[in-house]
């Protein structure tokens, strides 16, 4: 996949009298930028979290039960948490789409790869700040066992499972931006890439949330994120080029 | 882009193929019925193994072949790869409705059940085959065919990376549930293997038919439009499109008929 690059890149570099800038201190500005535009407009956090806090309400009644523990947790927990990280990416390029953000960057002259990983960054950023809210909230509305000793694996879980969604839900948002339909094509896109997700995620969390002294998750949930995260990582960086390129 | 002016016979070989893809496949359907032994347990029933197992084999490596070919379009830029990742990735989606029908069948007549969540390749199948029926409204929805084109091959290229990764996560989470019992040939019974063997080359015989036939018919038609266009003398201005998913070769037809308009 490596071998997989935009032919022009290297002979631009080449050709260009402008000193290019490091990748790293490319990405540290967009991140800047990104978190900055986040900070002031508040479009997509607060959105994330109060959806995340509101489903929980709405499966309480769905399901008519004050508490749930073992794989109905893990399950309410995961699927809240996908739906509320597509609404983040439904918005990841937005602005950069309808504000002349690509034309921007593409003018500069920077490595184009510092969008993605900055955008990963970002999405991860995003997806941080709401577990932060929803896990909280989700220990005090629904949970029926105690949060405290689950948490350090779940930490673990969550942090494998957000990278795999910040990477794919970049890839995905760069891909749907710029079609006609962009609402609708991003989740589906996004969901049938994102079984894996929750296959790992909601089997390594749910023997936590049995009983107080929950035992460590089988290692292969976890490999199987961790393998998830490698390859599509991977993936999405080689392609995410591709998707700048007008 | 090295196009020739002059398109070559785009149906090269197409009758050879499709005689032997009828041999093949009548072959195998004769061993099907009259050679291969009744199985013991299922009966006449797990005849169906002979049609479901190639198909569902057939489009899970015509998906990954349809971002192989992706890749290459990538790195080319030439329309061509696009359109063969589009017939194979189309092809193999229809393969793959096949496989859940034939699948469902079957569930229905060994387990009772329709739809059985504990068989993991039908599960896995069916979310790949949710993945894949996204790439015909990706297509639709942009409408510069070189954009097209491209994020297309972004899609094609993911796609067949998952295929395997998750066959290996959801085959994991059922796999110490359901033991399979028809996991690999290697446990059939001689003439078993040999009728599922041939029922695979002919169904393989005959995904690659029809997407010959699929390209020939794309390349013919994209020539005839540009022949029609030239004989109605309109060899300036921009071809008109039509809103489609399906891939259009007219950056192939372009240089013929620039070429065609200067000798005019």
């Amino acid at each position: 996949m490596s071998g997989v690059q935009a032919p022009e890149r290297p002979a631009q570099t080449a050709r260009s009298p402008v000193r290019t800038v490091g990748l790293w201190r490319t990405v540290g500005a967009l991140l800047r930028k990104e978190l900055l535009v986040e900070l002031r407009t508040l479009e997509s956090v607060p959105g994330m979290s109060l959806f995340a806090v509101t489903t929980f309400v709405v499966f309480h009644f769905a399901l008519n039960r004050g508490s749930v523990e073992g794989d109905l947790a893990a399950g309410i927990l995961w699927v809240t948490l996908l739906f509320a990280a597509i609404l983040g990416v439904n918005r990841l390029f937005v602005a950069d789409a309808d504000q002349g953000g690509f034309d921007g960057f593409l003018l500069a002259p920077v490595d184009r790869s510092a969008m993605f990983i900055a955008k990963v960054l970002t999405l991860l950023a995003f997806l941080v700040v709401l577990e932060l809210v929803a896990v909280p909230a989700f220990a005090l509305l629904l949970l029926g066992t105690p949060l405290g000793p689950a948490l350090p694996w779940l930490v673990v879980t969550l942090a494998l499972g957000d990278i795999g969604i910040a990477v794919i839900g970049t890839l995905v948002a760069a891909m749907a931006v710029r079609t006609r339909a962009r609402d609708l094509l991003g989740p589906l896109l996004a969901l049938p890439l994102f079984v894996p997700i929750v296959i790992g995620g909601a089997r390594a969390v749910s023997p936590l949330l049995v009983q107080a002294h929950p035992p460590a998750p089988a290692a292969r949930w976890l490999l199987t994120l961790g393998l998830y995260d490698l390859v599509f990582g991977l993936i999405a960086y080689a392609l995410f080029d591709f998707l700048l390129e007008d | 882009m090295a196009t020739p002016a002059r398109p070559v016979a785009y149906g090269k070989g197409l009758r050879t193929l499709s005689i032997a893809t009828v041999v093949a496949m009548t072959t195998s359907l004769s061993l099907v019925f009259f050679y291969a032994p009744l199985e013991a347990e299922q009966g006449f029933l797990q005849k169906i193994f002979y049609v479901h197992v190639p198909l569902a084999i057939i489009a899970l490596c015509g998906f990954v072949l349809g971002g192989l070919l992706a890749i290459q379009h990538l790195r080319t830029r030439d329309p061509r790869w696009d359109m063969r990742s589009y017939v194979v990735i189309h092809m193999s989606l229809i393969f793959a409705v096949g496989t859940l029908i034939s699948g469902s069948i079957w569930a229905k007549g060994s387990w009772g059940h329709w739809w059985v969540w504990s068989e993991p390749t039908l599960v896995s199948f069916l979310i790949i085959f949710l993945l894949y029926a996204t790439y015909q409204p990706l297509r639709f929805a942009i409408e510069d065919p070189e954009r097209q084109s491209r994020y297309a091959s972004v899609f094609a290229i993911t796609a067949g990376a998952f295929v395997p990764l998750n066959f290996i996560a959801v085959r994991l989470s059922t796999a110490y549930l359901h033991p399979r019992v028809l996991g690999s040939t290697s446990n059939l019974p001689g003439p078993m293997a040999l009728t599922f063997l041939v029922s695979l080359l002919a169904l393989s015989l005959l995904f690659a038919t029809l997407c010959k036939y699929e390209l020939t018919a794309k390349h013919t038609r994209a020539q005839l439009r540009a022949l029609r266009r030239r004989l109605a003398g309109e060899s300036t201005g921009a071809p008109t499109r039509s809103r489609s998913a399906a891939p259009s070769l007219h950056h192939t037809t372009a240089p013929a008929r620039a070429t065609s308009g200067s000798a005019l």
